[in-house]
């Protein structure tokens, strides 16, 4: 087997992994979902490093090192910005769950309503 | 070569990956799933350092240190209201990282002469420097519009779809020149016709479309980064990038229905003569405006009551003054129900954020398929800061920008009350013919103040 068909099957196969598991997400959760897709494709920072790491010339270095910054900024914004909006959803549940049984000594903590 | 071990724990990140995906298609494990995310994306970041051998460490960490900071400072401050357009810029940014890459790469092959690498390689070379300058300027023009920093209406000018044939056919043809040719000034030309194209792609997208299409463009710039996992040899690269390539595209396609609309529509929609609706000419007619004190009294004696919440609620801040109106009516007997339209606020699932935010159970807030039925029995719908999702143009006027898009029947309604701060048309640029129908009533003024008078006066009855 050669080796770029050994790549192409690792494409493949992960084309089907990345389908299959979104398949069942609601609608609510698109925007959390797509924003943490986002922040995984911010992996493009190894590239960068591997590129950079490697470079022969000040010119080469030099963009490399433009590379990692946005790929950092890629990478860290976006799992930042993924888990400010999840923590709403989960603030929200919680209160959900735990209001019923332990409405009293839940109380203080509470925003005022 | 890279070791055995970091191969393994190349392994585990993309295995962090899959699972961190599919921990975010969940509510209950959304946020354990995105920090696994995060681990496997560290874990990967710290083997690659002891792995490779790479120079000027220094420097690289100076580069993680300042972008990692300043991502992370940019994500903490973003008001909830400006998500979307954080995600694009990150994407944006992605993609340029990503061309940034594969030119460096040619230029390492360019040097090292033909004889070194394949063809093939170069042809993957060539797709990687196209797809990530086209997401790079294409995310750029999204953020602008979504900023609101150029307009939100599609921008067309004559000649546009040629010229976009044209700029992609010079694309193809520098493909192949570089593919017989390695030299960096060709990858160079190559981006900048990737730029443009990208350009070309997003300028004629509405406003209510963008998110959809900041979607498609996260999907390729998953798949340039995944190609520049096969330039450089990185089995992480190619499945991390794969991966939001495929979900990418499939859930580009979830929205689009959610929306019902179809992909080319949108991107390509407005090359086919756009709508002429949205001249402001009309914004004239007589309609039937009242202050807070008469809202108050149909608020006061309605058993049903809808909201509406739309970007506008968020952007004004109001969306506490709501929860407490909402918790009045209630208190005082009446059903009222929040009706999310699947992309009500900027992007799907962002309204969700921002009422959650203020504290607005969840059992309170209705989907569009759930409620749709409702309003026939609704005394008043109360629409604040929404236009487009209750529009009857994405209905009754096929030219229409929104023309196939699923609206919520305010117009069923026995009254509809407008919360607006103008008579300004809403993301979309279009008129909504329910703000002159007889039994609707505007409200005019910003949403947070008028929010506040409104509560006053129903605490006051």
């Amino acid at each position: 087997m050669s080796d770029a068909v050994v790549w192409l099957t690792f494409f493949v196969l992960s084309v089907f992994v990345g389908t299959e598991v979104i398949s069942k997400v609601s609608s609510t959760l698109h925007t959390p979902l797509m924003s943490g897709a986002n922040a995984i494709h911010g992996i493009i920072l190894l590239g960068a490093i591997l590129v950079a790491g490697t470079a022969h010339s000040t010119t080469v270095l030099a963009i490399g090192l433009v590379a990692v910054f946005l790929a950092t900024l890629n990478v860290v914004g976006g799992f930042v910005v993924t888990d400010r909006m999840l923590e709403m959803f989960r603030g929200h549940r919680r209160r959900q769950a735990t209001e019923p049984a332990h409405e009293p000594a839940q109380s203080p903590p509470e925003p005022p309503r | 070569m890279t070791p055995t071990w970091a191969q393994v724990a190349y392994l585990v990140a993309a295995i962090c990956f899959i699972l961190a995906l599919k921990g975010l298609s969940s509510p209950k494990t959304a946020r354990s799933g995105n920090l696994l995310g995060a681990a496997g994306a560290l874990l990967a970041l710290v083997v690659v350092f002891f792995a490779e051998h790479l120079t000027h460490l220094a420097l690289i960490v100076v580069a993680i240190v300042v972008g990692g900071v300043v991502g992370a400072v940019i994500a903490r401050r973003v008001k909830m209201t400006q998500m979307p357009q954080l995600v694009a810029l990150f994407n944006g940014v992605g993609g340029a990282a990503a061309a940034l890459v594969a030119l460096l790469d040619l230029h390492e092959a360019a040097g090292s002469g033909a004889a070194g690498v394949s063809r093939f390689h170069l042809v993957i070379l060539g797709f990687t420097i196209f797809v990530g300058s086209v997401s790079f300027l294409g995310s750029m023009v999204t953020f602008a519009k979504l900023q609101e920093l150029i307009t939100t209406r599609p921008i067309l000018f004559p000649g546009l779809p040629v010229v976009f044939g044209c700029s992609l056919a010079a694309s193809a043809v520098l493909w192949g020149l570089l593919v017989a040719n390695t030299s960096v000034l060709g990858g160079v030309v190559l981006a900048l016709v990737g730029l443009l194209l990208g350009l070309w792609l997003v300028l004629p997208v509405g406003g209510a479309d963008v998110p959809i299409v900041i979607s498609l463009l996260n999907a390729f710039t998953g798949l340039a980064v995944a190609a520049d996992g096969y330039v450089l040899g990185n089995t992480l690269l190619l499945v991390g990038g794969t991966l939001v390539g495929a979900s990418g595209t499939f859930l580009t396609r979830l929205m689009a229905s959610a929306m019902g609309r179809s992909l080319p529509n949108i991107l390509f929609g407005a090359f086919r003569g756009g709508s002429t609706l949205g001249s402001t000419a009309m914004s004239d007619r007589p309609v039937r405006s009242a202050g807070p004190q008469d809202v108050a009294i149909l608020l006061n004696y309605a058993h049903r009551v809808i909201v509406v919440p739309g970007y506008g609620l968020a952007v004004a801040q109001a969306q506490h003054t709501l929860r407490e109106l909402v918790d009045v009516l209630s208190d005082r007997g009446a059903e009222v129900d929040y009706a999310i339209h699947p992309v009500a606020g900027r992007m799907p699932g962002h309204m969700n954020v921002l009422l959650a935010e203020a504290n607005v159970p969840y059992e309170q807030l209705k989907e569009m398929d759930v409620i749709n039925g409702d309003f026939k029995q609704a005394d008043v719908v109360l629409v604040v800061g929404a236009n487009d999702v209750v529009n009857p143009a994405a209905r009754t006027t096929p030219g229409a920008p929104i023309y196939g898009m699923p609206i919520l029947n305010a117009g069923d309604a026995k009254q509809v009350v407008f919360m607006k701060r103008s008579m300004r048309p809403g993301f979309a640029g279009i008129e909504n013919e329910l703000m002159f129908d007889p039994k609707t009533t505007l409200l005019f003024g910003d949403a947070k103040e008028t929010m506040g008078k409104l509560l006053a006066a129903v605490k006051a009855m």
